[in-house]
């Protein structure tokens, strides 16, 4: 008689503040004990009560093989624990934990993400995603990449680059009332449109910043969730997908893979959602991918144009979702994460509160 | 425990080699794609899933490489995981792709791992020195040897015992039309002859570097012909090192075990598993393995391998494959353990089919001694 | 506290990547200013190739030529080219779609200035003098309604050679660097868990067992005991010291885990398990932030520890 799937959610999130550098190592320890700390205080846990640890990170970030290794020194690893690891942002590692407490193995997991991206230069590692014989040669870096896929979308006449300014814009707003942005602040669009371009069509505005950072999600299964939160954020839809890697055979100014991972998750009625959008015209592709009206607040915590840690942001973008609806402030709300050179992997995570 | 059950269905491997030069990273996966689909007899609308394992990204110098393999893998417009967990990563892809089915999330996965070693130099990718770390001057085998050496000390086992398992796998591996190495003609003397690497490790008794490939099919019913079903899949993990560290027996192996035998209700290992696949890239480790596995008690197991227990008709035949000491395409070592233990329940191991084979265990291990993965495969439902 | 060590990181490694069917076909049509892509299972031309089909997954093996001619479909511009990058001076990272293709290619527009380019251009490859049988074989594009370059004779081509050179820094964690600015000065300075009282050298972030940043310093002593070893005979590449020799863990008096470094001073199979061993330091002008300031450990003549005294740290 085969059993049912237990229900899930998320019942706690903490995240490091974001910022252009830190002092600490790539295997990214002193980012993640203060994190767990918070957490796992915040839910009256301590390591033990664990079931499932599961962590995403990127040896080329971090410009060594193996650089998650010592990330286990942060939770103090022993006795053994259950664990594992994606080579992804840490997003996916929530969705392999989600899928653990489905098979009813574990009751609880942990999810950290972390990412020092400024060990090395960012816009070049990230080359090494593209096709290794016919396009990382040529060394493409990301917001070259990004400028051709924004001039598409303003040249089709689906964005424009007044309305990526005034993304950059209001994110920045929403960042003031998050204290750990690594951006924020009033700034009008006029005088973002004055600037000169980075990577025409892209101003410095347009493109997240680079990030040093860290975030942390705790999930339980069923009443597990009930007895440590009061108001669990329970997830009804986690997909994720992912598109062809051919930068020019596929279309760029939109997802299919993110219109499909909306689609099987259940991306409607919507108040909040994160999206995972390291560029301003993403941000417009995404929300039109997802079919996210204008009724929809967007990134209230800033998103990723205001601290965008590596790895680490996608993960934190569920978290911030979730936070809505911890705090009681939404009812339904969506995080986005992305992965891979111009969103070509895409994942969507609903989430909704009980009363 | 599981919403519903798993099972293998289909296997497939690449011909490893010190250097695949007649394929692309694309081709050498869909050696072993195309042949793990035609094994499950399943085509592409079949597969729901895709999950990739492979060992560190500066090892073929691509970042996230299952991300230009995504038409390879006909992974578009599906959901696609990338695991890892070091050496154990072709075992822990295994068991991410066993929980999506027994989760009830797909019916169908396909998990791939590979390793083209030949695109660089593992040596290199594992040793780029780092700033203010002490360089080990110790090479690939001068991280292992030592903990070999305090097992030696500790199970006061016979030197000869570290030959006896090079001579059997390599045997066994010249029965594996797959394998790397394929040395029917080996002895124990011809072993004990070879250079001493890192004393007490025997160049015989180290593993090749590989390139290849290894893919499972997992689904929730049968295909076609026998299903290796999935009866308990485990995985732990510890620090590389810490004060007090059991490294020759290391504590996240024998939690591994310990929840992997009560999962699939398995009381005393050496009787009721029929075969089994261990992650033996030094030969010392097989002795070193049973015993963290709890086939035998604390110092004994080098016993079973000397009295020939370990062979193709021993009580437990460990690696009928050749292991990791034949074929050792790092990413997909751990897979092919796994694989081997599914194709030897289903029927499917040819020449180095173990007989009346209905239990079996995969195993793979990776980083310090310090990642653990593994899995119980029967022909029979749990 | 002051500031962490740092230093540079580089990762650099010619990798060789052997090239299977379709992509060799495309890179030999390119050392002989020649494109060829493949047509997919839709009837479209893809250029680049594919190596399977992007819906169907299938092999590809309809090989197509196609011009060296086409069309600009978008772009951006690079102002301040980086590393590696096709082009020294500012120019165009664009799509575009050749004559005969149905995709877009990636690469370098040689424009100029951004005023220069646009949407629906017609460019044409400009080839290197000297081709290997790579995409860098195209130099760029230019803008040109000329006709593209007639094809010449050319080697088959089955395998490139991709250099890759990445910057990193560094950096030591905040007690690593308290560790290492220690050795400058000669000393060994651990660190002890508040938790789990013990002593770890080198200090690490977190005790690995414990979870919580160590605290106190403990300076050890430069003498300890051997608990395991392995005599190294094999050459390998950035060896400093000839075969044979041991690399040993050493376990310091008074610190609770060993680290490996090397016991000279003495014939390799003299070495054994307990053997009391003292630090050889280099000469002091020579100390840097490192472990290697200790050139290696040498019998220190004492009688062996007992197995008891440590067993535990095997």
């Amino acid at each position: 008689m085969p059993n049912s799937a237990p229900e899930i959610a998320i019942v706690g999130f903490a995240q490091t503040p974001c910022v252009r550098s830190t002092t600490g190592t790539t295997n990214g320890v002193e980012m993640l004990v203060p994190i767990f700390h918070e957490v796992l205080g915040g839910l009256g846990l301590s390591k033990t009560d664990i079931g499932f640890w599961c962590s995403g990170s990127s040896d080329y970030l971090a410009g060594r093989a193996f650089s998650f290794v010592s990330a286990v020194d942060a939770i103090g690893a022993f006795p053994p624990i259950v664990e594992s690891h994606v080579e992804m942002d840490a997003a996916w590692a929530l969705y392999e934990a989600y899928v653990k407490l489905l098979t009813g193995e574990a009751e609880t997991a942990l999810v950290y993400g972390f990412g020092k991206s400024s060990a090395g230069q960012l816009r070049r590692v990230l080359a090494m995603q593209l096709d290794p014989y016919l396009v990382t040669p040529l060394w493409p870096d990301s917001i070259g990449l990004a400028g051709i896929q924004a001039r598409m979308g303003i040249e089709s006449g689906l964005w424009s680059e007044r309305a990526m300014a005034e993304v950059a814009a209001r994110s920045r707003a929403d960042a003031m009332s998050n204290p750990l942005a690594q951006f924020s602040g009033a700034v009008d669009v006029e005088s973002l449109l004055a600037e000169p371009y980075l990577a025409d069509p892209l101003r410095r505005h347009d493109c997240a910043p680079i990030t040093d950072g860290a975030a942390t999600i705790v999930l339980a299964a069923g009443d597990r969730a009930r007895e440590l939160c009061s108001r669990p954020a329970w997830i009804t839809g986690f997909e994720h997908r992912v598109d062809s890697p051919s930068l020019g055979g596929r279309d760029l100014t939109t997802s299919a893979s993110a219109v499909a991972a909306g689609k099987a998750a259940g991306a409607d009625r919507i108040d909040v959602a994160e999206l995972h959008a390291p560029f301003t015209h993403q941000e417009l592709l995404l929300r039109q991918a997802l079919g996210l009206g204008d009724e929809v607040k967007v990134n209230p915590s800033g998103g990723a144009l205001c601290g965008n840690p590596m790895f680490a942001a996608g993960l934190a973008r569920i978290g911030e979702a979730a936070r809505r609806v911890l705090s009681g402030e939404a009812e339904r709300v969506l995080g986005h994460a992305t992965s891979g050179p111009l969103l070509q992997q895409n994942l969507v995570c609903v989430m909704e509160g009980r009363d | 425990m599981a919403v519903q059950l798993a099972a293998v269905v289909g296997t497939g491997q690449t011909h490893h080699a010190a250097k695949r030069l007649d394929v692309s990273m694309a081709g050498l996966c869909r050696e072993a794609v195309d042949r793990a689909m035609a094994d499950a007899g399943v085509d592409w609308p079949d597969i729901d899933a895709v999950v990739v394992g492979k060992a560190p990204d500066l090892f073929e110098g691509v970042m996230m490489p299952e991300l230009f393999l995504a038409d390879a893998l006909g992974a578009n417009g599906k959901p696609l995981l990338r695991v890892h967990t070091a050496g154990s990563v072709g075992g822990s892809t295994a068991n991410v792709a066993a929980s999506l089915v027994r989760s009830g999330v797909h019916q169908r996965v396909l998990a791939v791992a590979f390793e083209k070693q030949s695109e660089s130099n593992a040596m290199w990718a594992l040793s780029v020195p780092t700033p203010f770390t002490m360089p080990v001057h110790a090479g690939a085998g001068g991280y292992f040897a030592p903990h070999v050496r305090s097992y030696i000390r500790r199970a006061g086992a016979p030197e000869h015992i570290g030959a006896m398992v090079a001579v059997k796998d390599r045997r066994n591996g010249s029965r594996n039309p797959y394998a790397h190495l394929r040395q029917p003609d080996i002895t124990l003397e011809s072993v004990q002859a070879s250079a001493m690497l890192w004393d007490p490790i025997r160049y015989d008794e180290t593993c090749p570097s590989s390139d290849g490939a290894c893919a499972v099919v997992i689904s929730s019913s049968a295909t076609t012909g026998q299903p290796a079903w999935i009866h308990a899949t485990a995985m732990r993990t510890e620090p590389t090192t810490f004060a007090g560290r059991d490294q020759v027996n290391p504590q996240a192996g024998q939690d591994a075990a310990h929840a992997l035998w009560k999962q699939a209700g398995i009381r005393d290992p050496l009787s009721e598993v029929d075969v089994a696949e261990i992650y033996v890239p030094f030969s010392w480790f097989e002795p070193m393995w049973l015993e963290n596995l709890g086939f035998t008690d604390v110092g004994q197991g080098w016993k079973l391998t000397e009295a020939g227990e370990t062979e193709i008709g021993g009580r437990l035949p460990v690696n009928p494959s050749g292991g990791v000491l034949s074929s050792n395409p790092i990413g997909a070592s751990g897979m092919l353990r796994f694989a081997e233990a599914a194709m030897q329940v289903m029927g499917r191991a040819g020449d180095h089919q173990v007989d009346r084979a209905r239990v079996a265990l995969g195993h793979a291990y990776g980083g310090g001694s310090q990642f653990f993965a593994m899995w119980v495969v029967s022909s029979e439902k749990p | 506290m002051t500031k962490p060590l740092s230093a540079p990181l580089e990762v650099g490694f010619d990798y060789t990547r052997s090239l299977g069917p379709t992509l060799s076909r495309f890179m030999t049509g390119l050392r002989q200013r020649r494109v060829t892509g493949v047509r997919g299972s839709d009837g479209r031309v893809h250029v680049p190739p594919v190596e399977y089909d992007p819906v169907t997954a299938e092999p590809l093996t309809e090989h197509v030529d196609v011009a060296s001619t086409g069309v600009v479909r978008s772009w951006s511009w690079a102002a301040e080219p980086l590393e590696g990058q096709p082009l020294s001076t500012p120019f165009a990272w664009a799509l575009i779609q050749l004559d005969g293709a149905d995709t877009s290619l990636l690469h370098a527009v040689d424009a100029g200035s951004a005023e220069q380019m646009r949407t629906g251009a017609r460019v044409r490859a400009r080839w290197a003098a000297e081709r290997v049988g790579a995409i860098t074989d195209i130099e760029c594009f230019e803008i040109s309604d000329e006709p593209g370059d007639p094809s010449v004779p050319g080697d088959e081509v089955t395998m490139i050679t991709t250099p890759v050179r990445l910057h990193y820094t560094h950096s030591a964690s905040p007690v690593e660097s308290a560790f290492l600015r220690g050795l400058i000065e000669g000393r060994l300075l651990g660190q002890r868990c508040p938790a789990c009282g013990k002593v770890y050298v080198p200090p690490r972030p977190a005790c690995p067992t414990d979870g919580v940043p160590t605290t106190d310093e403990v300076e050890l002593p430069d003498r300890g005991t051997v608990t395991t070893f392995c005599i190294v005979n094999v050459p390998f590449l950035g060896q400093r010291i000839k075969p044979p020799y041991v690399a040993a863990y050493v376990l310091l008096d008074g610190a609770d885990i060993p680290f490996q470094h090397l016991v000279l001073g003495c014939a390799a199979d003299e070495v054994r398990m307990g053997m009391r061993v003292e630090a050889v330091w280099k000469p002091r002008e020579e100390w840097g932030p490192t472990m290697q300031n200790i050139d290696h450990f040498r019998p220190s003549g004492e009688p062996d520890a007992s197995f008891d005294t440590y067993s535990q740290h095997l």
